[in-house]
């Protein structure tokens, strides 16, 4: 049922999505290591890699847009689930290093000798075992988005105040993993990886299908967020975006459909950061910072909110422009980016896609934004 | 006080509601029969529509009964609860999912469980497509169905909200002045509509329009600062001296 069901939710658009991730996912590997280097399809580790993190990116921008685009929960804090899930990944790999770190302690990471730590943290057991640790990587921020969207929404938070929670969520975490007490390696976080499952980490090979892996767990949560979007359960998220109290009157219990996008959102970010941190070797506490929170927010804005296509387009095409403009004019990129942002929001409102669809199909841009006018409708009545 | 309640529908006694010391709703009663049809009128600010809100769990009353059904209690429910429990509202301002087109807020509206996962895996029946159309038909969008409901005409999107209602199969419809923006057509056809419904459901409706009420042709209640003026039939009312002084009189 699971299967038909995913299947079924693919429309021609993202059948090719996913068709173009799948051989994504095969041809840039075999570039990387089958093509021999001077040829024009030779792709070098440096680049596989940075394609890799941009991946992981989209793979957050997608989670990002599953809340905001179809649901009009704003986060500026999903970096936080990002980031816990890449600790969670950066957790089983301190633990993969074994005795070769400078200390040689065949259990506790450098960090907690260093510290003068005699044995290992209850929240550290565990994670030497591999499944524990890739079921931790979504657990983890799906536990905490649970717990934090239960009392939110049901307290119905909502718009600019819930957002500022979000922040005020990742800020609280950031601060909390500065701190050595906290056992998570402080303002260093965690990095020297070795290994994983049994690979070195900085092997081609490995790196390769860490490549191949974010491009397939992209794809798959293209799948689901498609099958997640196109139910009934995503035409009732679009109503709550659209006209929240009336969607109530109706008989949706609104809090129990946003807390279960957002926490299987939170578990998608988590999943994206755990694919994140093997591929850039390291995590650390500045994951947490709400500045990338809200760059993530506008990579969704960029590529076009509401769409599927859309985050994956925005954050690749923005974090192009950001290794390209911080090679070239590092001290511009800032202000480029926030130049984006109000261009994009003024002269955009659908983002990329929606340009594309809007030249393609020829016709005048929709009425009005959705979001807005029915929200104050709600209000209203 | 479950014993007076007994046999009505909807049943109000001594419900008060203050906002920042304004009292909205000021010891307001009202009781509505099964299958009674029942129009509300006031000047603004009477509490009409505070009074829809307490009825659906919007707002909570500080002091008072209200009972659905004879023993149901209104006032600890939510909004969700109170419209699975078969009261439906229809806004003032006509607000239906503007990017969701004319049959899919039908079909969100369509009675049926409400539950998370039960929508994650709905597969929409033959019967429920069946009640679909025979709603579009009732509401005469049948040939709009695809169309989104942000391209909809004013009227017709009170047409849609109306069906939304219909959907819900509610016992009790709450209506929010349903003829506000119509043309005079579009207003006599509302009123036909309407009375249809009222023969297997009770409606409460909301309505400034004099002629759009005397066209339903039943009990009126008037209200004034939050409690009940007059109660009965539109002419007697209307040569009541205290409606005509607050209301009728302007």
């Amino acid at each position: 049922m699971i299967t038909s069901f995913l299947i079924d939710s693919l429309d021609r658009r993202g059948r090719v999505v996913v068709a173009l991730l799948v051989a994504l996912a095969l041809l840039v590997p075999a570039g990387n290591l089958l093509v021999p280097e001077g040829s024009a399809f030779h792709v070098s580790t440096y680049q596989l890699t940075l394609c890799g993190k941009y991946l992981t990116y989209a793979l957050l921008a997608l989670s990002v847009d599953l809340v905001w685009g179809y649901c009009g929960i704003l986060s500026l804090g999903h970096g936080a689930f990002f980031a816990l899930g890449g600790y969670a990944m950066g957790m089983y790999l301190m633990r993969q290093i074994g005795s070769r770190g400078v200390y040689a302690d065949p259990v506790l990471p450098d960090f907690m000798v260093f510290l003068n730590w005699k044995e290992l943290p209850w929240f550290w057991q565990g994670f030497d075992m591999a499944w524990y640790a890739f079921l931790m990587v979504a657990l983890v921020p799906g536990v905490l988005a649970f717990l934090f969207g239960w009392l939110s929404f049901r307290s119905r938070v909502t718009g600019v105040y819930l957002s500022i929670i979000t922040q005020a969520l990742t800020y609280a975490l950031l601060l909390a993993f500065f701190r050595n007490d906290m056992g998570f390696g402080g303002n260093n976080g965690l990095t020297d990886f070795k290994d994983i499952l049994g690979f070195p980490i900085q092997e081609p090979g490995t790196r390769a299908a860490l490549f191949s892996a974010s491009a397939l767990m992209l794809a798959l949560g293209f799948v689901i967020a498609s099958a997640v979007v196109r139910s009934k359960l995503g035409k009732v998220l679009v109503a709550i975006r659209d006209a929240e109290s009336r969607t109530r009157f109706i008989g949706y219990r609104v809090e129990h459909y946003k807390l279960f996008v957002w926490t299987l959102s939170a578990g998608m970010a988590g999943v994206a950061g755990a694919l994140y941190v093997p591929q850039v070797g390291i995590i650390n506490p500045s994951e947490f910072d709400p500045a990338a929170s809200i760059e993530a927010v506008i990579w969704v804005a960029v590529g076009g909110r509401g769409t599927l296509v859309g985050p994956l387009i925005g954050a690749v095409a923005v974090n192009f422009g950001k290794t390209w403009f911080t090679g070239v004019l590092p001290e511009v990129w800032l202000y480029a980016l926030g130049a984006l942002f109000v261009v994009v929001t003024l002269f955009l409102p659908r983002g990329i896609v929606g340009l594309w669809e809007t030249v393609v199909s020829g016709r005048s841009k929709p009425a009005k934004e959705p979001d807005e006018a029915g929200e104050k409708a709600g209000e209203a009545a | 006080m479950t014993g007076k309640a007994e046999g009505s529908l909807l049943y109000l006694d001594d419900v008060s509601v203050s906002f920042d010391g304004f009292r909205a709703i000021n010891r307001l009663s009202l009781v509505l029969e099964p299958g009674e049809m029942r129009a509300i009128i006031g000047p603004n600010g009477a509490g009409k529509t505070t009074m829809m809100d307490i009825i659906t769990g919007k707002t909570r009353p500080d002091t008072g009964d209200v009972l659905f059904d004879g023993s149901v209690d209104l006032t600890r429910l939510d909004e969700a609860a109170i419209a699975n429990l078969g009261i439906g509202r229809k806004f003032q301002k006509p607000t239906v999912f503007e990017s969701h087109s004319v049959e899919d807020n039908i079909a969100l509206a369509l009675k049926g469980r409400r539950g998370a996962f039960a929508a994650l895996f709905h597969r929409r029946s033959a019967a429920e497509q069946g009640r679909i159309d025979v709603l579009l038909a009732t509401i005469r969008l049948s040939d709009k169905r695809d169309l989104l409901a942000a391209r909809l005409s004013h009227g017709q999107k009170q047409w849609l909200e109306i069906g939304m209602l219909l959907a819900q199969e509610p016992r009790l419809l709450l209506v929010d002045e349903p003829a506000a923006g119509m043309t005079d057509a579009e207003t006599a056809e509302t009123a036909i509509l309407l009375k249809e419904i009222a023969k297997t459901q009770s409606v409460v409706v909301v309505e400034h329009d004099m002629t759009f009420v005397r066209a339903l042709g039943v009990k009126v209640t008037v209200l004034h600062e939050g409690s009940v003026l007059a109660e009965g039939s539109l002419d007697a009312v209307s040569v009541n001296p205290k409606v005509i002084e607050v209301y009728l009189g302007r």
